[in-house]
């Protein structure tokens, strides 16, 4: 009973900030609704017993991409872009497309949907404790995709600070 | 009415401490900024509040109905939703925070799995408050010193991180009471086996908060108050509750993670059971002194307040002395561990901000570069050696068998060893710099 | 225990509404902030389907994907600062340099 409380509150919070993000005209505030967007997602992480992910989500993306993202459009704030058309031309193209390829997944999932069962859905200590588990699978099977994000991480951070620098 | 009672009853607990925290965290507050001015008079020859109550002890009160009754003004052209919000988003950040603490083996709202790393993550949540605040009071100077405040945040975060993660290899575990647990299992603090992972974890803790010597960003000669300076009367009260909060929570991290938590000194030797009378006399102390001090007092109603602050020291100090004298395995007896964890923890708290406080008023304040090469140049590397360091003194200690008395301290000066380049290649850069005269 | 299917409805709901934000917005800072949403959809995805199965590899898949868009936004934000320095504009419609 809790757990549908919980669901369902996180699942209606995330729709709407996302719908309240692609739809403002205000920069800022649509870094707002993101924000409240990846705080739901992180209590949807919680729900389903991923507790490492959840303070991962809330300490990496919001504390740290939404961050980033904050200082950006303070730093290159426009007011005219108050002021400006917010939709593109081809809106309603888009909009058409996007709804299509919608439709087209909700179909595979609702016919895909009785064969999701797999025998009995697995308890939730099988999850528990998180950090530990996660811990060991990341650093005896997945050993190599964390050093290549690594080095991802680290080309990635060059790259932005080239980028950024007013010279070369 | 049965199902309403199951409902509430295992959240009654969390409930009630939740309650407890919210309702008394501003009046701690408050008292913090008292305790400060006093510390402040004390280091500077003076006396500070004395007025207000004896010794200035309703000093906060009058400050907080103060604030309470001032007007409240928004800039013209400030975005009101988010300048309405800003504050709170930094006290939600750090209330939360307190969630996941333990502050005496009884009082604890949720031991989360990941409960350490949840207080860092809502810690870093407040940077948005303050962000936003500067922001949305549409004037350059908050702009700037709400930027200049975040990225000093952002850099001192991840030093502060990688210290506590060296202090958690040798916990082993993430959760708050059972890092203090492993402590009482060691026998010894974690301060005492990874001091250099303390001291960067000092460092970077009074850069997260925003305190000297890393004010530049709120200081009051620099950018006027920074992110704080349009914002007055309740909203200004707000942020200010919201730093003091994040001070208290930041202590609570170093007092669980390096200075014991709820373990009294010597918690495992029955030897110093004596220690045990310490929180009963400390308070008993205290309230002599206030004794002391009623006919100094010039006027009767503070002499009846002070005498009042007295006897309700020796009541406290009654309570923290009934279980010792109990009849073992009573239920007043019981209440020993709640009631001195309670205490314990509560005093290192309070001896970590005074440490805030001691450093606030004796170092001179550092420039912005000064401050973010120190973050990055100096505490970041450093801290990466101390996760190194602690990890080869744990392989050294459980898996080749070196004594505890061997393996920390040899990797500690190791690390220090390391902390000495450092260092010493910061200050050869800065000369450099001051002599070609680079732009940092 | 709540049905896994909710959870693609739901994942399914936010990654349409990314879509849409990426191909309707003119301002290619909600675009970025639309790629994210995605993102955190086939996050919703990987994390339930890991709790049917009982596994963490959906976690770790999650954590890999999160230090992607990490990555990506720095870069991408880092070439949106860049470009705002030269030609003073942040929508998609007016960066065409490269166009015949």
């Amino acid at each position: 009973m809790l757990d549908q409380i919980v669901f369902y509150f996180f699942a209606t919070l995330a729709v709407i900030s996302a719908v309240l993000v692609v739809t403002r005209r205000n920069v800022v505030q649509s870094a707002i609704f993101l924000i409240t967007a990846l705080l739901a997602t992180a209590g949807i992480f919680l729900q389903l017993h991923a507790e490492f992910l959840f303070i991962v989500q809330v300490i990496l993306y919001a504390g740290g991409i939404m961050v980033l993202f904050v200082f950006v459009i303070m730093l290159i704030n426009m007011d005219v872009s108050l002021h400006q058309v917010q939709f593109n031309r081809q809106w309603w193209l888009g909009l058409l497309l996007a709804l299509v390829l919608g439709a087209q997944l909700k179909v595979a999932i609702a016919m895909g949907r009785a064969g999701l069962p797999l025998g009995e859905p697995a308890p939730a200590t099988a999850l528990e404790p998180s950090t530990q588990l996660v811990g060991r699978v990341l650093f005896s099977e997945y050993m190599l995709p964390f050093e290549i994000a690594s080095i991802l991480l680290l080309v990635a951070m060059i790259g932005a600070v080239v980028m950024a620098k007013k010279k070369v | 009415m049965n199902g309403l009672i199951e409902f509430v009853k295992p959240i009654l607990v969390p409930l009630i401490c939740a309650v407890v925290i919210v309702a008394v965290l501003p009046l701690v507050a408050g008292y913090i900024v008292l305790m400060e001015r006093k510390v402040m008079a004390d280091m500077q020859a003076r006396l500070g509040p004395m007025r207000v109550g004896p010794h200035g002890l309703l000093q906060p009160i009058a400050d907080a109905v103060k604030l309470l009754l001032k007007e409240d003004i928004i800039p013209d052209e400030a975005d009101k939703g988010i300048f309405w919000i800003a504050p709170l988003i930094s006290v939600t950040a750090g209330m939360l925070a307190m969630s996941a603490l333990a502050i005496g083996p009884w009082f604890q709202i949720a031991d989360l799995n990941v409960g350490l790393l949840f207080v860092v993550g809502i810690g870093a949540l407040g940077i948005f408050g303050i962000v936003l605040g500067g922001w949305s009071s549409n004037s350059h100077y908050s702009l700037l010193g709400a930027l200049r405040s975040a990225a000093q945040l952002v850099s001192y975060e991840t030093a502060a991180g990688m210290a506590i993660v060296g202090a958690l290899l040798l916990a082993g575990t993430l959760s708050t009471r059972e890092i203090i647990e492993a402590q009482g299992d060691y026998g010894v603090w974690f301060v005492f086996a990874a001091p250099v992972g303390f001291f960067i974890y000092v460092v970077a803790s009074i850069a997260e908060t925003n305190r000297a010597p890393f004010d530049l960003p709120e200081a009051e000669s620099e950018l006027v108050a920074g992110y704080m300076t349009e914002y007055s009367g309740f909203r200004w009260a707000l942020y200010f509750l919201a730093e003091y909060t994040n001070m208290v929570v930041v202590a609570s991290i170093a007092t669980t993670l390096f200075l014991g938590g709820w373990l009294r000194p010597f918690a495992g030797t029955r030897a110093f059971d004596f220690l045990d009378f310490i929180p009963s006399l400390l308070m008993l102390g205290v309230a002599g002194y206030c004794f002391y001090r009623v006919p100094k007092q010039p006027v009767k109603i503070q002499q009846t307040v002070l005498a009042a602050v007295g006897v309700l020291l020796i009541l406290v100090a009654g309570i923290l002395a009934a279980p010792l004298v109990a009849p073992a395995g009573s239920m007043v007896a019981s209440a020993k561990a709640g009631l001195h964890g309670a205490f314990w923890f509560l005093l290192k708290v309070g001896l970590y901000l005074y440490l805030f406080m001691w450093l606030r008023f004796t170092f001179p304040r550092y420039r912005f570069d000064q401050l973010m090469r120190l973050g990055w140049q100096f505490l970041i590397p450093l801290s990466i050696v101390n996760v190194m360091g602690i990890g080869l003194a744990l392989v050294l200690h459980r898996q080749l068998g070196w004594s505890h008395w061997t393996a920390f301290p040899l990797t500690t000066v190791l690390t220090l060893a390391v902390a000495g380049v450092l260092a010493s290649a910061g200050e050869k850069k800065e000369k450099e710099h001051a002599i070609m005269g680079e732009e940092a | 225990m709540i049905p896994t299917s909710h959870y693609l409805f739901l994942s399914l709901g936010l990654f349409t509404i990314g879509v849409i934000g990426v191909v309707t917005r003119r301002n290619v800072i909600i675009i970025l902030m639309s790629i994210e949403l995605m993102l955190n959809a086939v996050n919703i995805n990987l994390v339930a389907f890991s709790r049917l199965v009982g596994s963490v590899e959906g976690h770790v898949f999650a954590i890999f994907v999160i230090t992607d868009a990490a990555a990506e936004a720095a870069v991408g934000l880092g070439i949106i600062i860049a470009f705002f320095r030269n030609r003073e504009t942040l929508l998609g419609d007016e960066m065409d340099l490269l166009k015949w």
